[in-house]
């Protein structure tokens, strides 16, 4: 690769973004796409039950508005920033690919950006002029249907980045014709987001009841009356979400069928998706169960017994994401890119010259006796490290000891027979992308890491080493060779 | 060009696609849109240190405590505006300058990816402190830290923004950059900041200026003994203060500048926003100066004129840049195209894998074996799955549940780990496959 590599040794660089993605995802999808119109709805359900002479039912409103007042902290705060992290995390462990990405996708998200913008000043206007639009009946109307609007637009950015997510999984798209509409006609497009609407809702939902349990003053009917609306919304919605679910459960085979004609029947693949089949009328019974519970007797709702349904709907939405990054390998962008950041049309030169000779950061692009292990090192930072590390999370070791056994000293002849042919069984990983030397070099620094237990630091602390071949000099020479050819 | 003649420079390859705009309007958005994001930026920093500073005033007299509150009602909007406005100008800096931007990044990786948390935190923090100021009102010192504590982050956060966009321009230093410290460590990152925080006291100045100008702002209601004028007269004293440290801090700023960028034209651009400051400062002066119903006369034009300076500052920002990587980008160029072409090459003539011969007989049967079975299995010794012998006495007459098997394999046998299933041969490969493995003696 030819940046510096950042690498995270113990965490897992893949880690990293999971973890900011997902917290983005649980706080756009329960707290903006499926809180806003539950809110709006709430906030005119509020003025449909105002007395004669009043507005709204002021006790309604104030407790709708504190719910209003979570999510707005926690999505201008948490939800935004967790937002520019997937673009932080993502350039940081995998610039290749995001890169590649933004040279195509740049009007995909320069459209999103200002459904974003849009979004983001409508939430501060919805929130901030909530209390002074209580003044008049035409305010108070105006608002709700602010309220409806900025949900449209939650929605709307949501859409665009479905397709997006779509795009980068599409079989083969990348090298016919890069464009956003692939993402759109993606198989798993509509069923993705026919499933992301509904589960939001019950999502927003959920969360709502929660907060309901903690504004609602106990044994208040304001409290009974928010409980059971947040009731209905979820039973209303619960089903949806179910049939939604199916559907993408089902196509999700048939779209992996298209994308690598060899992932279908993985292990791995199959423990995600054995789980989700777990997953799926668990979390949706227990979401379901709780409502009906709190639709018959609001009373006796307390915050624990809201809070296990409410993690149960969101370790849902987790695990779903996680079968979808799943259904990307071996590719990070479908037939183009590997996962280790390599461009799959580049192999050949790879497996003839060795990656070590094209990285522009490497100690030495030949391997001796002497450089053996550092090499290796390289190697193993060049190919290996966007998933793995040495001894923490998913480490390479521990991988390797999963298959010749856990303490078992790893016999470097075993591993250099089985590292070019990992992939056609395990075919959620990229062939090897190295010569013959460096395959010996990287099956060395594998064994070494066992015996040593070192760990490898990124170049966000060690800084790198710049390759003779690939600096200032050996580029002018290039330069010189195209003018007297 | 000298120092460029440094072997420790690195030259990577650039993204092999083509920009998804012209290279023009890319670098239009990027200073427009960058613009509009440090603006809010702007105001979001020296908003928050002067709530810092009005709320230590506010001790002593309740006024400012109150005029704090009014200042702090602005952050949360202005703070929301600073991030969503930096989504732009991050996606067409990546697009412009994916290996530069990137490649910094990762050098401080650390603090980079650190802005993250730390800013949501201030952020947090500063909600914390808005919704708390009547809860609090009898306990002011840990009040006042929460703003304080999101103040030093709001500081130090244009530290590591600074650090990045000047590494970029300087790949000749990456490879002696150990982190973020020794990235900040290179000469104009502190006259840089200094710059840039002075342009936000001067901004949030003016912004505040006009905020409590406006006609609809009930100032009477919220304040008693402080009038309108003079918190305007203040803050707009503020603006013209920080412009005029701006023409002491700007020419360090230039000095420091590494002098590969430099020519002509950056240095007509930098002088002519200087030049239109100018007036803007001297009706300042009048205004503040001049009578009660003055204030406003020149307010419009010094907007006006400090917008210009700003984009011409922006600009020459931008003109830096690309003549300080022109050199070094034609070089990663030429490296790409080689690339490409060596590529290609090796595509046209893949070199021929020396696939060792597997022992036995079988042809096809064997070759399949080789790709996708030898990684585990041998024929007479244990490797990571049995040897092919032991298969051999378990479906001596049972092709079709060896076939089974390999698509499907039941459940993992005691001392070795679980096999992956290979559903993706087809029933002609299996055949072979089977015949070949049952071949073995």
């Amino acid at each position: 690769m030819d940046f510096p590599m950042f690498h995270l040794d113990w965490l897992n660089d893949r880690f990293l973004i999971a973890m900011i993605a997902i917290v983005h995802v649980f706080i756009n999808h329960g707290l903006a796409v499926g809180f806003i119109p539950y809110i709006a709805w709430l906030e005119q359900k509020g003025v449909k039950m105002a007395g004669p002479t009043q507005i709204t039912n002021p006790a309604w409103d104030e407790m709708v508005y504190k719910k209003m007042k979570v999510a707005f902290i926690i999505t201008t705060t948490i939800g935004a920033m967790t937002g520019v992290g997937i673009w932080f995390s993502a350039a940081l462990i995998s610039p290749s690919s995001i890169g590649s990405l933004i040279r195509v996708f740049y009007f995909a998200w320069f459209a999103e950006w200002v459904a974003f913008v849009t979004e983001v000043v409508l939430i501060m206007i919805y929130f901030l002029t909530w209390k002074n639009a209580n003044a008049t009946l035409r305010g108070k109307l105006r608002h709700i249907r602010l309220g409806w609007f900025l949900s449209i637009f939650s929605w709307i950015t949501m859409a665009i980045i479905v397709s997006i997510l779509g795009f980068m999984m599409d079989p083969g798209n990348w090298n016919k014709h890069h464009s956003l509409l692939n993402g759109f006609t993606n198989p798993i497009y509509l069923p993705q987001l026919f499933f992301r609407t509904p589960a939001a809702m019950v999502l927003g939902g959920i969360f709502g009841m929660l907060l309901t349990t903690i504004f609602g003053e106990k044994g208040s009917i304001e409290r009974s009356r928010v409980l059971k609306s947040a009731a209905q919304w979820i039973l209303g919605w619960a089903p949806v979400t179910l049939a939604a679910a199916c559907i993408y459960y089902n196509v999700m085979p048939e779209a992996m069928r298209a994308n690598m004609s060899t992932a279908v029947g993985t292990m791995e693949f199959e423990k995600y998706y054995g789980l989700l089949s777990y997953i799926i009328p668990g979390a949706v019974s227990l979401v379901v169960l709780i409502s009906i519970w709190a639709w018959a007797r609001p009373g006796s709702i307390r915050f624990a017994f809201v809070l296990v349904p409410c993690l149960a709907a969101f370790g849902f939405l987790g695990i779903f994401e996680r079968v979808r990054e799943f259904i990307r390998k071996p590719y990070v962008i479908g037939g183009y890119m590997y996962s280790n950041l390599l461009r799959e049309e580049d192999y050949p030169l790879y497996k003839r010259d060795g990656i070590l000779k094209y990285a522009t950061y490497a100690g030495a692009a030949v391997i001796t006796e002497t450089n053996k292990l550092s090499a290796g090192r390289d190697v193993f930072m060049l190919s290996c490290s966007r998933c793995h590390t040495t001894n923490g999370i998913n480490s390479i070791v521990t991988v390797f000891e999963g298959v010749y056994g856990k303490g078992e000293p790893l016999e470097e002849n075993s591993m250099e027979a089985y590292i070019p042919n990992m992939h056609n069984g395990r075919t959620y990983m990229p062939p090897f992308p190295g010569n013959k030397a460096e395959l010996k070099a990287l099956a060395a620094y594998i064994r070494h890491l066992q015996l040593s237990g070192e760990s490898l630091e990124g170049a966000q602390t060690t800084g790198v080493i710049v390759n003779p071949l690939q600096n200032v000099p050996a580029a002018e020479a290039l330069l010189k060779e195209e003018k007297n050819p | 060009m000298t120092a460029f003649l440094q072997a420790g420079t690195p030259v990577p390859r650039d993204i092999p696609l083509d920009l998804p705009l012209p290279e023009w309007l890319l670098v239009v958005l990027l200073v427009v849109s960058f613009l509009a994001h440090i603006v809010f930026v702007n105001l979001m920093l020296g908003g928050s240190v002067l709530i810092l500073w009005t709320q230590l005033k506010g001790l002593k007299d309740k006024e400012y405590d109150t005029l704090a509150h009014e200042i702090a009602r602005t952050i949360t909007v202005n703070k929301s505006l600073a991030v969503v406005l930096g989504v732009a100008p991050l996606l067409s800096i990546n697009a412009l300058y994916t290996i530069y931007f990137y490649s910094a990044n990762a050098l401080t990786g650390l603090m980079w990816i650190s802005i993250i948390p730390l800013v949501t935190f201030a952020f947090l923090l500063t909600y914390l402190h808005k919704y708390t100021w009547h809860k609090l009102e009898h306990n002011k010192p840990l009040h006042i830290s929460i703003i304080a504590a999101a103040v030093l982050v709001f500081l130090f956060i244009p530290l590591i923004f600074l650090a990045n966009i000047n590494l970029m321009l300087f790949p000749e230093k990456w490879g002696t950059v150990r982190g973020f410290v020794s990235a900040l460590a290179l000469p104009n990152v502190f006259p840089r900041y200094l710059h840039f925080l002075s342009a936000s006291m001067a901004v949030t100045g003016l912004f505040l200026c006009w905020y409590f100008g406006r006609r609809n702002y009930p100032f009477e209601r919220y304040f008693t003994t402080l009038t309108r004028y003079q918190v305007r007269k203040k803050t707009y004293s503020l603006a013209l203060a920080f412009s005029l440290f701006q023409f002491m801090i700007g020419p360090v700023v230039l000095l420091t500048l590494p002098a590969k960028g430099m020519n002509w034209r950056l240095l007509g651009i930098i002088f002519a926003g200087a030049a239109i400051a100018l007036p803007a400062m001297y009706w300042m002066w009048k205004a503040i100066n001049g009578p009660e119903e003055q204030l406003n006369k020149h307010f419009g034009k010094v907007v006006a004129a400090m917008t210009l300076t700003v984009l011409c500052m922006g600009s020459g920002r931008q003109v830096y840049r690309a003549n300080a990587l022109a050199p070094h980008k034609k070089l990663m160029a030429a490296k790409t195209a080689e690339f490409e072409r060596l590529s290609a090459e090796a595509r046209m003539h893949p070199v021929q894998e020396d696939a060792e011969t597997p022992p036995g007989e079988g042809g096809k049967g064997a070759a399949i074996f080789q790709a996708n079975c030898s990684s585990c299995h041998r024929p007479n010794e244990k490797l990571v799955g049995p040897p092919m012998t032991e298969m051999v006495s378990i479906y001596k007459n049972d092709a079709a549940g060896l076939q089974h098997w390999i698509k499907t394999p039941g459940k993992k046998r005691a001392g070795y780990p679980q096999m992956p299933g290979f559903p993706q041969l087809s029933k002609e490969d299996l055949n072979e496959l089977s015949a070949y493995i049952l071949s073995i003696k």
